[in-house]
């Protein structure tokens, strides 16, 4: 390993930039003549639109223009979409509804945007926002998914009945059925994945501006998918032909999946600049991020676990309802089914399991893929049923893991997934000893002298990553198919510039990216630079989600490094007289095999632009490769999570005293950036359970729509955490990388939720387990234990 | 934000008579809590009458048996004090529990009393150590000042200028944060003084901070958290939200209280 | 529109503004010092940290009429020169940074608190002084050992010597 190659912790290359204050973030970015807009929103969670009258509005000073639903109709633009078709169980397809970009006749979501103010500044534009009179018919909503479907319920779209947007299922009913019936022991929980909101530090930002001479518009925007987003506004909205859009997302403060989808704002910012004829800004405020950005979660479980006379599990069965808001957004389809229902196998072999999910619209903000999409809510299923039944069969809860433990590969689940490699037992272990469980019961002691709760729980997940093989994606109903590109381009001199279409917005590809190429071409990391986010500069390419740009991304950096490779050969044989089968390619050198004669990178880079000395009939000029990658399977990441909490009885509280993370990742680029993914996925999950919880009245007001009631991770909320690896490569791509981006928040709900459920000694306790929900939770744990005395 | 005119006070006098004159003028002290409230538009004053150069304002001293401390005195100021470290420690801690560094940076004392934000934590401490509120016109005891959520005694034109605190023999606060707002979702401030015991309540009540005099009256046999032992309040008055029911606040008015006489006797006071 | 004169990262500035601009907005539109950043409307993500007489404050919730005459240090004027400051020299080499959008906040929330209590500062001392300041992506851990690390460095005369 080179000090700056593949496993080396190098400090970023990104950092300086933003250290010292020099970042581009989309709202950094200003445009001569340009305007800002203003979005209304929506105060009803339901409402008819009766009537709209912008008339003073629009006499206000330095208003250039205000617009409503209907005026954005008559552009004859398309809607947003979800790009994921999903089928329900009698094989119909998902009922997805109309969601225009300014809602016309009615609103669906508090929040809802049903006009824009367009002004010289944004004080002006709120001022006169607030001349526009709407006239709301309120209608009478629902926002717990429980209810949607129920007899009675207020419909929200005409083309679902009982507001179902599907009926999905995956597995085999009756042979589950049949593993419970010959069940010893059968493991019930109901559960409520709680409903988040993403809150990327950078709220969402949208700079759109038309060019009349050329015809043509570009976006600055706060996006994870810049050419994704081309697609979807060029081809199904229809805003302008992709040649004629360039989306540029500089960089992005965070993203966590709220910036993959393709949102109402950037479209009307778009319309309007072409309109207007000025450049239109626009930044979300945090509280109008917490009203539209895509949330997270929101499912509501049974699900039950058969075990037989050896503990082991031989059924599983779920039911899922799955809120997805108001309107589809971009992938919400696949979230609750396709990255859920395949990775309830977990890390055990479970010969049978049946799972059901109905997905329903409410009248709350869409819910779409955060941080995990899926397959925490999967693991937490999973990792709080199996931890239950431990306690249920008075066996070490570790005990039961390993019995029951996945370990032959490749191994096939129950629910599709094709687990290629992987050493379950060997994270479990080393996270036993890293966290010194044995020491656990001491200290259990310990805070019980102090009057305190001390509670120890695990999750030992599996996540699917590396989305994903296209054709497979394709038969399940994806759009889009999920490759990634790259484009090695080497200048003259032997710096090479790396074009890819993954985006980076906190995960380093900058210089994790450049380490790769570094080390293959035996050049310093700071000839390479890093190109992306912008869809003039880089082909198309799929962004960055999904742990995807290690497994997908990187893979297609080799590919392209692989035909330059072999280019570079070709040349070097010129150069060196041989044949281009004896030429090694060797830490920056081309050699011919067994002799002393070389040619170092540089000069390779040179010959190849100068061409003087290779046959141009037969060899281009130039060195500049690109390539597309398709994976062949998900990849596998896996790990052990350890929570050790303690309660104070009094008021609570629950803290986090200690934690301790092993994961496998398959080949680690970079460790340090690696275990600050793990740190901050943590952070999240350990936010879901504690801290983050969206409330919706019965209004459908959201309670909870600031930072005054929304409570995030803070610093003082978390331990420093122990952070460790267990490697099995990766074998369907050329790096063995599995993928790291979504791990933490996957496995940390679970261990916290087996911790607190350990220390109070039951488990009706739904996340988030405030002080409030924990107090309550021992005096009815209290009162029952009386009632049994 | 709404429009409005700034005006910049150049002494108290100049701020009154502006206060006095101009159509809906509001004091802009620390502005920790009536800039984020402008920014939603939940409040559109006309004219904003800044007090940040108004000499003499901040200043923190010790007469005899009492503690004066500025209107215009940052939170950070008086959680530094070494003359409120000294006389009256748990004022300086409380101080010291407020929003966060940024906000001790700027944030005043008289800013947040005139607010009376229900969660706050120097209503507690006015309320418990017996403070007198002194404005422009009169002198307040704190007992009289808050009057309910967001609600003080204080007349439309007036300007409170300084807080006097009797030093107590001992006092301690206990603050539960509310995890979001980070604001008290119950604290509890207990002092005993030469004349009497106080303990104070922000966060939990309905109406505001409130005495518990059935907490007082146990603590006048003796001054320890074990004479609260089993001790709670009401549900009935505490506030409930999505952080907290009113039991569950009720019960953590008791716990609160409990640490707070502990922390009294732990950090001492001049006895 | 009145007018408003300070001093920021050193140099004179003077404006007319609208009443209503707040500090960061005067930070960001007026100079273009777009390393302040805006994470929140209720004064709690702290992302606009500014440094105004040497404190630490949220110039999202202050009048930039408020800073007049006042000396204000933003992160674009941190660093001497080239010289980074030890504090965004520990930030880069402890990855107490991911997306960055939070960092200069944190940077200059981290300096204001070795300012005020010194060199050795213990974890927990770190984590309550954090309260103010938000970042999604790090889960802190990293940027408690960097502000740890930052303030060593401040007191070593190498680096004092560096950052002067």
């Amino acid at each position: 390993m080179s000090a700056t190659g593949i496993g080396a912790a190098v400090r970023r290359k990104e950092d300086l930039r933003f250290i010292t204050g020099k970042g581009q973030y989309t709202d950094d970015v200003s445009r001569p003549g340009q305007t800002h807009i203003y979005f209304i929103r929506s105060p009803h969670a339901h409402a008819k639109l009766k009537r709209i009258d912008t008339k003073a509005a629009a006499a206000m000073p330095g208003v250039v223009a205000v617009a409503t639903g209907a005026e954005f109709a008559e552009s004859k633009l398309g809607g947003l979409i979800c790009g994921w078709t999903v089928l329900s169980k009698d094989g119909s397809p998902m009922k997805m509804a109309p969601h225009p970009a300014l809602a016309v006749g009615k609103a669906c979501h508090v929040g809802d945007p049903v006009a824009v103010v367009i002004a010289e500044t944004l004080a002006q534009a709120k001022d006169a926002a607030e001349k526009v009179v709407i006239d709301y018919e309120v209608m009478p909503s629902v926002v717990d998914p429980a209810k949607a479907a129920a007899k009675g319920a207020p419909q929200i779209h005409d083309i679902a009945p009982h507001n179902t947007i599907y009926n999905w299922h995956l597995g085999d009913a009756d042979a589950t059925a049949a593993a419970f019936k010959a069940a010893q022991h059968v493991t019930k929980l109901e559960f409520v994945n709680n409903r988040l909101v993403p809150n990327a530090m950078e709220p969402r930002a949208a700079l759109a501006e038309y060019d009349s001479g050329s015809e043509s518009l570009t976006l600055w925007n706060a996006t994870q998918n810049p050419h994704v987003a081309r697609l979807v506004i060029s081809a199904f909205v229809g805003m302008a032909p992709e040649n004629k859009l360039r989306v540029i997302a500089p960089d992005v403060g965070g993203g966590f999946g709220s910036k993959i989808f393709i949102y109402p704002e950037e479209v009307v910012c778009l319309w309007a600049a072409r309109k207007f004829n000025r450049p239109v800004k626009w930044t979300a405020e945090r509280s109008e991020s917490f009203i539209s950005d895509a949330h997270g979660r929101d499912h509501v479980t049974r699900a039950e676990m058969a075990f037989d006379a050896d503990n082991k599990i031989t059924g599983l069965r779920v039911h899922t309802v799955a809120n997805l808001g108001a309107y589809m957004s971009t992938f919400s389809s696949a979230v609750p089914t396709f990255l859920y229902a395949t990775l309830l196998s977990g890390q055990y072999a479970i010969p049978h399991i049946y799972c059901e999910v109905d997905a329903v619209y409410t009248n709350t903000v869409p819910v779409d893929a955060y941080r995990g999409a899926g397959r925490p809510e999967a693991t937490y299923v999973v990792e709080r049923l199996v931890e239950a039944a431990a306690r249920e069969l008075s066996i070490e809860s570790a005990d039961l893991r390993r019995k029951n433990f996945v370990k032959s590969f490749p191994y096939q689940t129950s629910v599709a997934s094709l687990y290629d490699a992987g050493d379950y037992n060997a994270s479990l272990a080393k996270a036993l000893q890293l966290h010194d469980y044995k020491g656990f019961g001491k200290r259990k002691r310990e805070s019980e002298k102090l009057g305190k709760l001390r509670g120890i729980g695990f999750a030992t997940y599996i996540e699917a990553c590396g989305v994903a093989p296209s054709a497979l994606v394709g038969q399940l109903g994806a759009g889009v198919g999920l490759w990634e590109s790259a484009e090695v381009r080497v200048n003259p001199t032997g710096s090479v510039e790396l074009l890819t279409g993954c985006h980076q917005h906190g995960q380093g590809h900058e210089t994790t990216f450049a380490q790769l190429v570094a080390e293959r071409l035996g050049i310093s990391i700071d000839q390479v630079t890093v190109v992306h986010g912008d869809t003039d500069k880089v082909q198309f390419g799929m962004g960055t989600y999904g742990s995807r740009s290690g497994a997908v991304g990187m893979s297609a950096i080799v590919k392209a490094l692989d035909k330059v490779e072999a280019k570079a050969k070709k040349i070097a044989a010129h150069l060196l007289e041989a044949a281009e089968g004896d030429i090694v390619f060797k830490d920056g050198k081309f050699t011919v095999a067994g002799t002393d004669k070389s040619v170092a990178w540089g000069e390779l880079a040179l010959a190849a632009y100068v061409a003087h000395k290779f046959p141009t009939s037969e060899i281009e000029p130039g060195l500049k490769e690109a390539a597309f990658y398709d994976p062949t399977n998900f990849t596998f990441p896996a790990g052990c999570h350890i929570c050790e909490v303690e309660i104070d009885t009094d008021t609570g509280e629950t803290s986090i005293v200690g934690w301790t993370a092993v994961d496998d990742f398959g080949t680690v680029i970079n460790p340090m950036i690696v275990e600050g993914q793990v740190h901050g996925g943590v952070a999240q999950g350990v936010g879901q359970a504690l801290l983050e919880h969206t409330v919706y009245n019965d209004n459908g007001q959201l309670v909870t729509g600031s930072y005054m009631d929304y409570a995030m991770p803070r610093a003082d909320n978390l331990p420093s955490l122990k952070v460790d690896m267990t490697v099995t490569k990766c074998p369907s791509n050329p790096l063995g990388i599995k993928g790291c981006g979504e791990a933490g928040a996957i496995a940390a709900p679970a261990a916290v939720m087996n911790a607190i459920t350990d220390a109070l000694g039951t488990e009706k306790i739904d996340m988030p387990a405030t002080p409030a929900v924990v107090w309550s939770a021992l005096q009815k744990r209290n009162k029952s234990r009386a009632a049994a005395e | 934000m709404y429009a409005f005119t700034y005006h910049r006070a150049t002494g108290l006098r100049h701020a009154a008579n502006m206060l006095e004159k101009l159509e809906e003028a509001k004091l802009l002290a620390g502005g920790q809590t009536l800039l984020p409230t402008m920014k939603q538009r939940l409040a559109s004053p006309s004219n904003i009458i800044d007090l940040g150069e108004v000499e003499g304002m901040a200043d923190i001293t010790q007469a005899g048996r009492s503690v004066t401390i500025g209107a215009m005195a940052r939170h950070n100021d008086v959680a530094n004090s070494e003359v409120v470290q000294k006389a009256i420690p748990a004022l300086a801690y409380l101080a010291g529990l407020i929003g966060d560094p940024a906000v001790r940076h700027r944030g005043t004392i008289g800013g947040s009393i005139a607010n009376n934000d229900p969660n706050a934590d120097y209503p507690a401490a006015c309320l418990g150590l017996g403070a007198t509120i002194v404005t422009n016109k009169r002198k307040i005891v704190a007992d009289e000042f808050f009057k309910g959520l967001f609600e003080t005694a204080l007349e439309p034109n007036e300007i409170i200028t300084k807080v006097t605190f009797p030093i107590p023999k001992k006092a301690g606060y206990y603050k539960f944060r509310n995890q979001a707002s980070r604001f008290a979702l119950v604290g509890v401030f207990a002092a005993k003084r030469p004349s009497e015991i106080r303990v104070a309540v922000t966060g939990a009540g309905a109406s505001g901070v409130f005495r518990v005099p059935s907490f007082e009256e146990a603590l006048k046999k003796r001054f320890s958290p074990k004479s609260l032992e089993g001790l709670t309040v009401p549900a009935d008055g505490m506030s409930s939200d999505i952080h907290g029911s009113t039991e569950y606040r009720a019960h953590l008015v008791g716990v609160c209280a409990r640490r707070a006489v502990a922390a009294a006797l732990e950090k001492g006071g001049e006895d | 529109m009145p007018s408003v004169s300070m001093k920021v990262n050193g140099k004179d500035v003077k404006a007319d503004v609208d009443p209503r601009t707040l500090l960061v907005q005067f930070l960001r539109e007026n100079l273009r010092l777009t390393g302040t950043h805006v994470g929140c409307d209720t004064s709690q993500c702290g992302a606009c940290v500014v440094h105004v007489n040497g404190k630490a404050v949220k110039s999202c919730t202050m009048l930039a009429l408020s800073a007049q005459g006042a000396d204000v240090l933003t992160i674009e004027g941190l660093a001497h020169g080239a010289q980074l400051h030890p504090m965004q020299e520990a930030f880069r080499e402890h990855h107490g940074l991911q997306c960055g959008f939070c960092t200069p906040g944190m940077i200059l929330t981290a300096v204001d608190l070795v300012n005020r209590k010194g060199n050795n500062l213990a974890e927990h001392t770190i984590r309550e002084e954090l309260e103010g300041n938000i970042c999604r992506c790090t889960g802190y851990h990293n940027i408690v050992k960097a502000i740890a690390a930052g303030a060593k460095a401040m007191g070593s005369g190498v680096s004092r010597q560096a950052a002067e």
